[in-house]
């Protein structure tokens, strides 16, 4: 299921994290007339629990061999109560009280469930230090607020690298275990 | 010219006044262009939102001046707050009262702050009325039949 939507470029789902509430609504239109699904979240604390980082399965997932980086815990989770639904890119401002969107980046990287989804900054302030430290912490992009449709467009490239190493998974299905783990790496390396 | 095409005409005329005095950016003709049949509202909501979102902002702002100590810190994301989502919208004006506003909050000046308190809540006041007309015009056109002229 989550390996078949993987492929249909239409259906990329984004994960938006701003704590101002027009700002959530501009982003989530912006990307809706891009064609991505959208799930929009008020803060850092809320992106974590909906891409179902929480202590135990963390610990879960360190223990796991990863095989599907870009997953992000879909289908290993199914029994859970709520869907975790897979999250190709997460797109956050970085000004908001509490965890920042810089602390958010830190905490996906550091996850190794989590730290292939592209992160994209947003921020109103033109900072050429925070902008630097953010791209330099492994964020992908960082756009100036407000954001543009045209900043939207740039994020296609980004979503694409996650496809690329599915494609190689399906492929490969037969032997899903034992060839996924090279493939992916084969990927990686030539990002 | 018929009814129609006079109310156009004064649309564009209101939004040229609107930009030419600076009430409203090109981040407004953005927001425009992202309406459409799937969201057709969306102006209209989204300063909706921005006005009820500002108006909180403008409470919290005040209540903190009626304490014995200021909490600037705090006032200070307020107006950040604020400064971004009069960005987001367009409203040029507004960002900018905002901007100097958080100088006054750095400098920790009580006085400034609450002219510059002052300033924005008039802002904001006939900003709302700007739109409000800018809006009942629209609803003017699409009742008749017309459709709202696209800006380019």
């Amino acid at each position: 299921m989550g390996l078949a939507t993987n492929l249909e470029l239409d259906h990329f789902h984004v994960l938006a994290v701003d704590d101002s509430i027009i700002d959530r609504k501009l982003i989530e239109t912006l990307l809706k007339t891009s064609s991505y699904q959208v799930t929009a979240v008020d803060s850092g604390t809320k992106a974590l629990e909906f891409l179902g980082l929480n202590t135990i399965q963390e610990e879960e997932e360190n223990e796991e061999v990863t095989n599907f980086p870009s997953f992000s815990s879909t289908t290993d989770h199914d029994d859970h109560d709520h869907d975790i639904m897979e999250v190709n890119l997460i797109i956050t401002d970085y000004f908001m009280p509490g965890m920042t969107g810089y602390d958010l980046l830190k905490k996906v990287k550091e996850s190794k469930s989590l730290r292939d989804i592209p992160v994209v900054i947003m921020s109103s302030e033109n900072e050429p230090s925070r902008i630097n430290r953010c791209l330099e912490d492994g964020a992908e992009e960082f756009f100036l607020k407000p954001v543009q449709l045209s900043d939207v467009k740039k994020l296609r490239s980004h979503l694409v690298k996650g496809i690329r190493s599915d494609h190689h998974i399906i492929e490969n299905q037969p032997n899903i275990m034992e060839k996924t783990q090279s493939a992916v790496e084969l990927e990686f390396q030539s990002l | 010219m018929d009814a129609i095409s006079q109310w156009q005409k004064q649309w564009f005329d209101y939004i040229h006044y609107l930009r030419q005095e600076g009430f409203l950016d090109d981040q407004f003709v953005q927001l425009k262009k992202l309406q459409d049949e799937n969201s057709p509202d969306f102006v209209v909501e989204v300063v909706s939102l921005f006005f009820e979102d500002s108006q909180k902002l403008l409470t919290n702002m005040a209540n903190a001046f009626e304490q014995k100590v200021v909490d600037f810190k705090q006032v200070d994301a307020n107006v950040h707050q604020l400064k971004g989502s009069s960005a987001s919208i367009g409203a040029m004006r507004l960002k900018n009262v905002c901007v100097n506003f958080r100088n006054y909050c750095e400098a920790q000046n009580v006085e400034g702050c609450l002219r510059c308190l002052q300033h924005v809540q008039q802002e904001c006041s006939v900003l709302k009325s700007k739109l409000e007309k800018l809006f009942m015009l629209e609803q003017q056109i699409v009742a008749a039949g017309g459709k709202i002229p696209v800006l380019e």
